[in-house]
């Protein structure tokens, strides 16, 4: 914490706390749920949370985040309704996304977050055309992509740097280094060789390289790239420093490919922890309070999930078949019709 | 006034620049230099550095930032020069482009338009012939639309820009500057004095998933599309056998009531295309007409169509199906 820290109002920082809480709670809650054959698939973002978190905080309501499946806390911090999460993992009647995309791959455009994909790095372009486009119509509003570090090696990587770059876009562009890619460490993707953030000198952008698990200097990094990209100035590449301290998803055990005590070892901390020592330390937090937060937050996930798991969870409930043809073109064409009588839907 | 294909598409193009803020059109050499077809020449002068630009060599990243604009809400329309080169891009076709608005349940959605020179018949060997219609007909979300005349042309890329789905558009090069029969050692014919080279100045539309049939029949029914029309136009008149020819203009949406309708009438069809045989769209037509026509036909099905072979470079009017071949599948129709 450099002297670059921005003041940050302490009921902001309280709200940061309560989106990575409020993560990590929630995560844990459902990744039980997983476990007790009420979802087919999660994942978590356990030591990753203050950076999804801090950047939904400093980028406005208009402007578009391109996710990973690993920012959850950006819909934390921005209040998404707790029950459409649940109702999507357990892919119930009312599935916001219908039961047509996995439990965790969310969509919600009001909440400045564009529908994620499994394919990674694919919408890491995308930003840039979003934010190409922005700046055609004179929008002041931003673009801001995540990828993984393991995803940097997709040709998608150089494309959105290439075309960031040529075209000036408004957007950033920002890298989660959280060292693991499913089980291969980070080195695979060239992190022995260079820092991810250097790579943004190749392409004539600027590159930064921050601690992402310090909430606040993601929030500086973060609100130093948008005043350069409201201001015309263009992209700029941030590699965020962390770890991911859970496996890569439900489907694997971490324990196989790398040390099991790797997570307690690693020596930037744990975020949550950080920014809660930070608060108390200026006199704006304290245990009593943090415990109560902890069961309110405890409180809000338990009353969201009962009230899904009384819709429904995996396979208990379903949105109607006739959802199955709906949306794959704007009008639905003949042979979506065509098929649905023959499924009787 | 008569145009040729190309002048039509670039005057489609000028007409949605003019008539819609949020169309605008990209690719590689699209700009400055106005294509190397020339499809865009003298519309970045006429309408903007910002509206008609040049790209990095990238067809990756062509069509994810289009994708990015169209969710943002404008209407891009991205050129990609050869449709030979567009399978970098296949992935965010197929993966994004197709699913967005599905997965999204509309929040998002691609209104995109991908222009690309596709087909045989310019001695251009392996990467600069190729007909990849099947391979986005395959995929479920993709608007696949393949014109064969100027008027045409015009109509389906102004429908195509207005379409909230995402089009591939693929463009005959063959018969960009004339109608070309398959008769590769004759005089080659420009637009000037065909029909369907009468292109309206200003909008219009025509249709996506109307077929066209070009010639009524009694016969046998001929599908076509892109520069085969023309192939099997002359085929038709040089055979003498009365061949319904259906132009099909888009293959998703495919207009199959006007193909069902036309092989109960006629109860014998043959197939055209210059993509490889196996698996090809044809086969695609070939089931359609099998199932719904089955009781009407009176001849087995015929397809008439490349090689499954890379497109050759010396041997492209071997490997090209030209209008003997038609003959000879539109006689075996006859026949049996």
């Amino acid at each position: 914490m450099g002297p670059w820290t921005p003041d940050i109002a302490p009921d902001d920082l309280r709200k940061g706390l309560r989106a990575m809480l409020l993560t990590r709670l929630f995560e844990d809650r459902m990744f039980r749920a997983h476990r007790q054959g009420k979802t087919s698939f999660f994942l978590k973002s356990v030591g990753e949370e203050a950076i999804a978190a801090a950047q939904s905080m400093v980028l406005g309501p208009r402007d578009m985040c391109f996710p990973t499946y690993r920012v959850l806390a950006w819909l934390m911090a921005r209040e998404y309704p707790l029950i459409n999460l649940v109702n999507q993992i357990f892919s119930n009647e009312r599935d916001p996304l219908k039961g047509r995309q996995l439990p965790i791959l969310y969509s919600a455009r009001d909440y400045g977050f564009y529908s994620l994909s499994g394919n990674l790095g694919t919408r890491f372009v995308q930003a840039v055309g979003w934010a190409m486009a922005s700046a055609y119509k004179g929008d002041d509003s931003l673009a801001l992509g995540y990828i993984g570090e393991g995803s940097t090696a997709e040709g998608d990587f150089h494309e959105a740097l290439t075309f960031a770059s040529v075209y000036h876009a408004p957007v950033l562009l920002c890298i989660t280094n959280n060292q693991w890619a499913i089980s291969s460490y980070a080195g695979i993707a060239g992190a022995e060789e260079t820092t991810f953030a250097a790579k943004a000198i190749g392409y004539g952008l600027p590159g930064l390289r921050v601690d992402g698990n310090d909430f606040l200097a993601v929030w500086a990094a973060t609100q130093w790239a948008v005043a350069r990209a409201r201001a015309g100035l263009g992209a700029t590449l941030i590699e965020f420093f962390t770890y991911r301290a859970a496996g890569h998803s439900t489907s694997d055990d971490p324990t196989r490919y790398r040390p099991a005590d790797e997570a307690k070892l690693w020596p930037l901390g744990d975020p949550i922890e950080r920014l809660k020592q930070h608060l108390i330390r200026i006199g704006e937090w304290d245990e009593r309070r943090h415990i109560q937060f902890e069961a309110e937050i405890a409180e809000a996930i338990r009353m969201a999930i009962k009230e899904g798991e009384a819709v429904g969870t995996l396979g208990k409930s379903k949105p109607p078949v006739s959802e199955m043809f709906e949306g794959v073109f704007e009008k639905l064409d003949w042979r979506v019709l065509e098929q649905r009588r023959e499924l009787g839907a | 006034m008569a145009l040729s294909m190309i002048q039509a598409l670039n005057s489609a193009l000028d007409v949605m620049l003019a008539r819609d803020p949020d169309v605008l059109i990209f690719g590689e050499d699209v700009g400055y230099f106005g294509g190397v077809f020339r499809v865009t020449d003298g519309l970045q002068k006429k309408h903007g550095l910002n509206r008609c630009f040049d790209t990095p060599i990238s067809e990756g990243g062509i069509i994810a930032t289009a994708i990015g604009m169209g969710a943002y809400g404008l209407r891009p329309v991205a050129e990609i020069q050869f449709a030979d080169y567009i399978l970098p891009a296949f992935d965010q076709l197929v993966s994004e482009a197709a699913r967005l608005r599905y997965r999204s349940n509309g929040e998002f959605w691609a209104p995109i338009t991908v222009r690309a020179p596709y087909g045989g018949g310019i001695f251009g060997g392996q990467t600069h012939s190729q007909s990849p219609e099947a391979l986005f007909a395959h995929v479920t979300g993709l608007v696949t639309v393949i014109p064969s005349n100027p008027y045409d042309a015009k109509g389906l890329l102004i429908s195509a820009i207005e379409s909230n789905d995402p089009v591939i558009f693929l463009e005959p090069k063959r018969i960009y500057n004339g109608p070309f029969d398959g008769h590769h050692d004759r005089q080659v014919k420009t637009w000037a004095d065909h029909p369907l080279a009468e292109v309206p100045e200003g909008h219009f539309t025509v249709p996506l998933g109307k077929a066209a049939v070009l010639r009524p029949g009694r016969d046998v029914t001929v599908l076509a599309y892109g520069t085969m029309v023309h192939v099997a136009e002359a085929a038709i008149s040089e055979c003498g056998i009365d061949g319904e020819l259906i132009d099909l203009r888009s293959i998703v949406p495919l207009d199959i009531e006007t193909i069902t309708a036309s092989v109960k009438k006629t109860g014998r069809c043959v197939i055209v295309h210059e993509a490889s045989r196996f698996a090809g769209f044809g086969a695609e037509l070939s089931a359609l007409v099998q199932e719904r026509c089955f009781f009407h036909l009176k001849s087995r099905i015929q397809r008439v169509t490349g090689w499954d072979t890379p497109y050759p470079h010396a041997f492209e009017w071997d490997y090209f199906p030209g209008p003997a071949r038609v003959i000879a599948a539109l006689e075996e129709a006859m026949e049996n």
